[in-house]
């Protein structure tokens, strides 16, 4: 993946026309989006618009019935499964943090630092120095120097999230998919995420499934709203609250 | 009419014993001359080739005695009295029945004489005894005397058969009869009769009747009745490897269904539940045991023992079910592979249990008459009734145990609390009761699959074990929490199983499957029928 | 992590290693160097005893590796302990020679008994020690390896899992009791005469296999160690406490698995191999579904994730076992059976953590939950 970020692609994400049913409910309707390289985008939508769906289909959970899927203009990414899709540098957060529980804070970093995955290197090999630093940074980053040994069963929920992003830029993956970031954060919390994934953004593309409107409001940047499985509207912020059809699916009539 | 019938029985087989050179002839008049009782006496004494001729005599007189003295004659059970010379007939389940001659009590031992016969002679009682009873009232009778005559009687017996056939109304009987005569007719030194013979045999379906067809393609000459008799040869075969495979079919779903009484069970606690339960085999035990208990109870009415087992099973292992579900298995949801092995170690507790209880011998459960036998559909094909019935009794469980959820109260809230249990609980459903009476349910439908497996194999201690990895095999294939699915998948597995197990051996067989179910899993891990969607994950 | 835990910075390992290492120095001594009159003499019946235990005690190491970390509960580890066993079986089988009943120098009795013409193909090469010992690791490992391969792929997983591989054994238990296997069906291989020419009814062969059972386990508990040290053992237990995270950090889970799935199935056909020689047969009640289960309840009860607990556990319940099966013979699987509900009920860290140990090693924090 560091040989392939030489050349800078139109669309680091792109997709077109995906479709995914289950049993005969749609829960991706011909779905069309495209990510530019360091570009922060805010997803929003209520429940069941499919906003979970669309970030399964990205990382290779769940395969499209139809539609293309691309990462960085030519990696079609449904021929791909989950661990590939990471290895190719697509990182995700899900909504519940998801952290390792019985290793300590910094084994969970260590363990998405970006490096060879392959089963005799990890058995062989340790990481250097300069791995140890990495982890120093990122933990001084997401404020948890303090928690450095800690396992992960025994942080706060908040500190959990943080541990989690923590993770994805350890793994410093191109493209980020970030799911409700901000659930169960304090104000403060919620305003330090939004911060932090502003100041990624740039060097790292990053989506945002929020249904926070003061945090996607933080975040300052694209929105797409999604609804039904498709995209109901695009702009910033501001445009996309303007849009009758936009109003009338979260207020309803 | 009976008279009539018989004097033509007398002239045929009289006449088969002149054919057969015995060198006696019997007249008409001699029949009249005399008694009957003197002819039975006669049997006393008589040499092997007289034997012949009296007993076709016999047979001829339409004495209501005849058919219980030919039949001893042929078991062996026909005594003289050697200081009387009175006949006795000694049958092995009646007292013994004095038949002619001046009957006394207590007829010492030594003085008993039996009468022997050859083995001509039993062919010939064989036949004798199946043309009395073409005059049974009772159509089965009759379609079976046919089914012996066909391929073993004389031809001078045809007469009597067509005799038969226009007197017959039982359609059985007379395509029975019909086979019958044409059997007879192939003998036949008119080509053209062969050749109708075989025409005729041609639309049966019996193996008698194709050994029948392929012993005359040896010896016969006739050109035209030789093609006949290769098509009908091929014919037959056909028929026999068709009904073969319904045969094959049939005992597959029995199979099939003995797999879904023992996996439906397991389909609530683990389909429904998420409740890993590996003593579920035990409750299949438990219930083969109590159907035991049970007709140690009512030794005099075994008859209706398995009514009485059914629900007895249920009762006993819901409430074991209940106690190990309050006692154990409550502390564990959500932990599966701890709840596998607390229930494994329940399970070894059971089986030592009733090794204590009942010693580790395997006990006798009696199957009711009722139950035995078989049902006889054609000479190619017959059922047996054990495994008509489970079949049947497998439906009937499924659908009452859909019925169960699908229509009734605690249906609907047993589904609640499995679906959603923090919404049924606010609902005011005592969620840790419905608990208690699913996995009562599904121990206790486990118990009834005892009851009825306690009529096809062994009752014993590891009765259970033998099934629970078929069981959950039958559950992952169809996709768990799917009662549908389950059904399929344990039918497809019992048909797979009996026409795989010819071809490569019982083991094979199970590996075979087991690799099958493997590599299935891997293709839909989700079973047969799986539900999709983004909640199923968790 | 970076500065790497070393691989023995427990005390409790550096005791169970200890005490082990004690053991094959002394009972060598009390069983050869004492003489029989002596209270403290040894006698051969528990010098080979105590062997079998330390077999026992490295099929338990096997499991809590793929358990305790990996979270792979196998229910089937049984059968690749008796594997190992066959292939020991085997060897020992050729050496018999024409010192059988039949006296044929090429068939082992049961093929001549059932008029085999010729020795199968698969039985040919086994009447060389290493080629033996080879097939002890490599059978049990390309069995695991297959078998793995597919489950693994297949993200067949938790219970699962379990029941596939409990349906794995109870097939080759099926398999092995067939006469025309050429396993010997039912009775197994038995009447064993010497290994490497060493007479195994002698008290001194007796007392190397222990010496050997004991080296293995501590070979073994040394072994799992570095791998549970390793990045690796860390993968293991993000694997096992949490699947789907790990494997969208990049992991490729079915690999790790696999690793340590076969590593384990080749640790376990060793203590079959060391174990046959020293009760002298090996038959297919090896293969027994509730003899895999049995391992499990060992490390249940000793405690898993810690690697020694596995050990303890399986010398406790065995020891347990010999001595109600001698005493109460009728009460052991009433115990047994209350041992899997109690220990899950009211011992999920096993003995082990009820003895307040708390070291923490990588999967020292292991929640009572699979995941």
């Amino acid at each position: 993946m560091l040989e392939a970020s030489r050349h800078l692609p139109t669309n680091i994400l792109y997709l077109e026309g995906v479709t995914v049913s289950f049993d005969g409910f749609k829960a991706l309707n011909e779905l069309s989006i495209a990510i530019a390289p360091g570009e922060l985008r805010a997803i929003i939508g209520p429940n069941g618009a499919g906003k979970t769906t669309f970030m399964d289909v990205v990382t290779g959970k769940v395969r499209p019935s139809a539609g293309a899927v691309f990462f960085r203009d030519d990696i079609d990414l449904t021929r791909h499964d989950e661990a590939e899709i990471a290895r190719l540098g697509i990182g995700r957060k899900f909504q519940k943090p998801t952290v390792i529980e019985s290793l300590s804070v910094a084994e969970n970093l260590e363990l998405a630092l970006r490096g060879e995955r392959g089963v005799f290197t990890t058995l062989l090999r340790r990481h250097a120095r300069a791995a140890r630093e990495r982890i120093d940074a990122i933990l001084e980053r997401v404020g948890l120097a303090t928690q450095r040994e800690r396992p992960g069963g025994a942080l706060s929920h908040g500190q959990k999230q943080w541990l989690e992003i923590g993770m994805l830029l350890a793994q410093s993956p191109e493209l980020l998919l970030v799911d409700e970031p901000a659930a169960g954060m304090t104000d403060r919390e919620t305003e330090l995420t939004a911060q932090l994934l502003r100041e990624i953004s740039g060097e790292h593309s990053v989506v945002v499934v929020e249904h926070d409107m003061t945090f996607v409001k933080a975040l300052d940047c694209r929105v797409t709203v999604l609804h039904e499985g498709h995209m109901l509207a695009e702009g910033t912020l501001a445009h996309v609250q303007q849009d009758e059809r936009v109003i009338e699916v979260y207020l309803g009539r | 009419m009976k008279p009539l019938l018989l004097l033509l029985l007398v002239l045929t087989t009289a006449g088969a014993a002149a054919d057969s050179g015995t060198g006696t002839t019997m007249t008409i008049d001699a029949i009249d001359s005399r008694p009957v009782d003197e002819l039975m006496l006669a049997l006393g004494t008589a040499s092997f080739r007289d034997k012949e001729t009296l007993v076709t005599q016999l047979a001829a007189s339409g004495d209501a005695r005849v058919p219980v003295l030919l039949q001893a004659l042929l078991d062996g059970t026909l005594y003289s009295d050697a200081t009387t010379g009175a006949l006795i007939a000694t049958p092995a389940d009646a007292a013994p029945i004095p038949l002619a001659g001046a009957a006394r009590a207590d007829v010492p031992k030594d003085d008993l004489r039996k009468i022997t016969v050859n083995n001509g002679l039993r062919s010939q009682l064989r036949v004798l005894i199946a043309a009395t009873q073409l005059q049974n009232p009772d159509p089965a009778v009759r379609r079976q005397a046919a089914r012996t005559l066909t391929g073993n009687a004389q031809t001078t017996l045809l007469p009597l058969l067509d005799r038969a056939l226009a007197a017959e109304t039982d359609a059985g009987a007379r395509a029975a009869l019909a086979a019958a005569q044409a059997s007879l007719n192939l003998a036949n030194p008119d080509p053209a009769i062969r050749a109708a013979a075989v025409a005729a045999l041609a639309e049966t379906s019996d193996k008698a009747i194709l050994t029948l067809l392929e012993q005359q393609a040896g010896t016969e000459t006739d050109r035209t009745v030789k093609a006949g008799l290769a098509r009908a040869i091929t014919d037959l075969r056909g028929r026999e490897q068709r009904f073969a495979f319904v045969g094959d079919l049939f005992f597959g779903l029995s199979l099939g269904s003995v797999l879904l009484l023992a996996a439906v069970g397991l389909a609530i606690t683990f389909g429904v539940m998420g409740v890993i339960n590996m003593a579920h085999g035990e409750m299949i035990m438990l219930g083969a045991y109590t159907t035991y208990v049970v007709q140690l109870l009512m030794p005099s009415h075994i008859e209706y023992s398995l009514a009485v087992a059914v629900p007895a099973a249920f009762v006993v292992t819901a409430l074991v079910g209940i106690a190990i579900e309050r006692s154990v298995i409550r502390f564990l949801y959500g932990r599966p592979l701890e709840t596998l092995l607390a229930t494994f170690g329940i399970s070894l507790v059971l089986q030592q249990l009733v090794r204590t209880i009942f010693s580790p011998l395997n006990k006798s459960v009696i199957t009711p008459q009722w139950l035995s036998g078989s049902w006889e559909v054609n000479g190619m094909l017959s059922l047996t009734y054990n495994r008509l019935y489970i079949i049947l009794f497998a439906l009937a469980v499924l659908a009452s145990l859909i019925t169960l959820l699908r229509k009734t109260p605690i249906g609907l809230q047993m589904r609640a609390v499995t679906q959603n249990r923090a919404m049924a609980s606010s609902m005011g459903i005592r969620t840790g009761w419905v608990d208690a009476l699913t996995f009562g349910l599904g121990s206790g439908i486990a118990g009834i699959a005892g009851v009825a497996l306690s009529q096809l194999t062994n009752v014993g201690p590891n009765l259970g074990q033998s099934y629970i990895i078929d069981s959950f095999l039958v559950v992952v294939f169809g996709g768990v929490g799917n009662l549908l699915g389950t059904f399929v998948a344990a039918m497809s597995l019992g048909v797979v199983n009996k026409f795989a197990e010819p071809l490569v051996g019982a083991v094979l067989a199970k590996i075979l499957i087991l690799v099958f179910v493997i590599l299935f899993i891997q293709r839909r891990p989700r079973g047969l029928f799986a539900l999709k969607g983004r909640f199923v994950e968790d | 992590m970076t500065d790497s835990p070393r691989l023995l910075n427990d005390a409790a390992s550096r005791w169970l290693l200890g005490t082990l290492a004690l053991l094959i120095l002394l009972v060598p001594v009390f069983s050869l160097a004492v003489p029989e009159t002596s209270p403290f003499h040894l006698s051969t019946y528990t010098v080979a005893l105590f062997g079998k235990y330390l077999c026992l005690a490295l099929l338990a190491l096997a499991l809590d590796l793929v358990w305790g970390y990996a979270g792979i509960l196998s229910l089937g580890h049984g059968a690749f302990f008796a594997l190992g066993g066959y292939a020991m079986g085997m060897y020992l089988m050729r050496q018999i020679g024409s010192r059988g009943v039949y006296g044929n120098p090429l068939l082992p009795d049961f093929m001549v008994f059932l008029n085999w013409p010729a020795l199968p193909w698969y039985w040919h090469g086994f009447d060389n020690f290493f080629f033996a010992a080879l097939m002890v690791v490599l059978v049990p490992g390309m069995l695991a390896f297959a078998f793995g391969w597919f489950a693994f792929r297949s993200r067949v997983t938790g219970v699962y899992l379990s029941i596939i591989t409990q349906a794995l054994t109870y097939a080759l238990m099926l398999a092995f009791f067939r006469n025309d296997m050429g396993f010997g069906g039912n009775n197994g291989l038995t009447d064993f005469k010497e290994l490497l020419g060493f007479s195994l009814t002698s008290a001194a062969t007796k007392n190397g296999l222990f010496v050997c059972s004991g080296l293995a386990l501590i070979a073994g508990f040394l072994l799992c160690r570095w791998v549970v040290a390793s990045r690796l053992g860390r993968v293991l237990v993000a694997v096992r406490d949490a699947e789907s995270r790990t494997r969208f950090m990049g992991y490729r889970v079915e690999h790790y698995k696999l690793f340590v799935f076969v590593l384990s199935a080749m640790l376990a056909g060793v203590a079959g191999a060391l174990y046959v020689p020293q009760v002298g047969i090996i038959n297919p009640g090896e293969f027994a579904p509730l003899a895999s289960i049995e391992v499990v309840v060992w490390v249940a009860v000793g405690g898993r994730g810690y690697l020694y607990g596995a050990i303890v556990g399986a010398l406790l319940v065995n020891y347990a076992k010999t001595w109600f099966t001698g005493a109460f013979p009728e009460v052991w699987l009433f115990l047994l059976g209350g041992l899997f509900v109690v220990s899950t009920l009211f011992l999920p860290r096993g003995v082990i953590g009820l003895l307040g140990q708390r070291r923490r090693l990588p999967a020292a924090t292991a929640p009572g939950g699979t995941h």
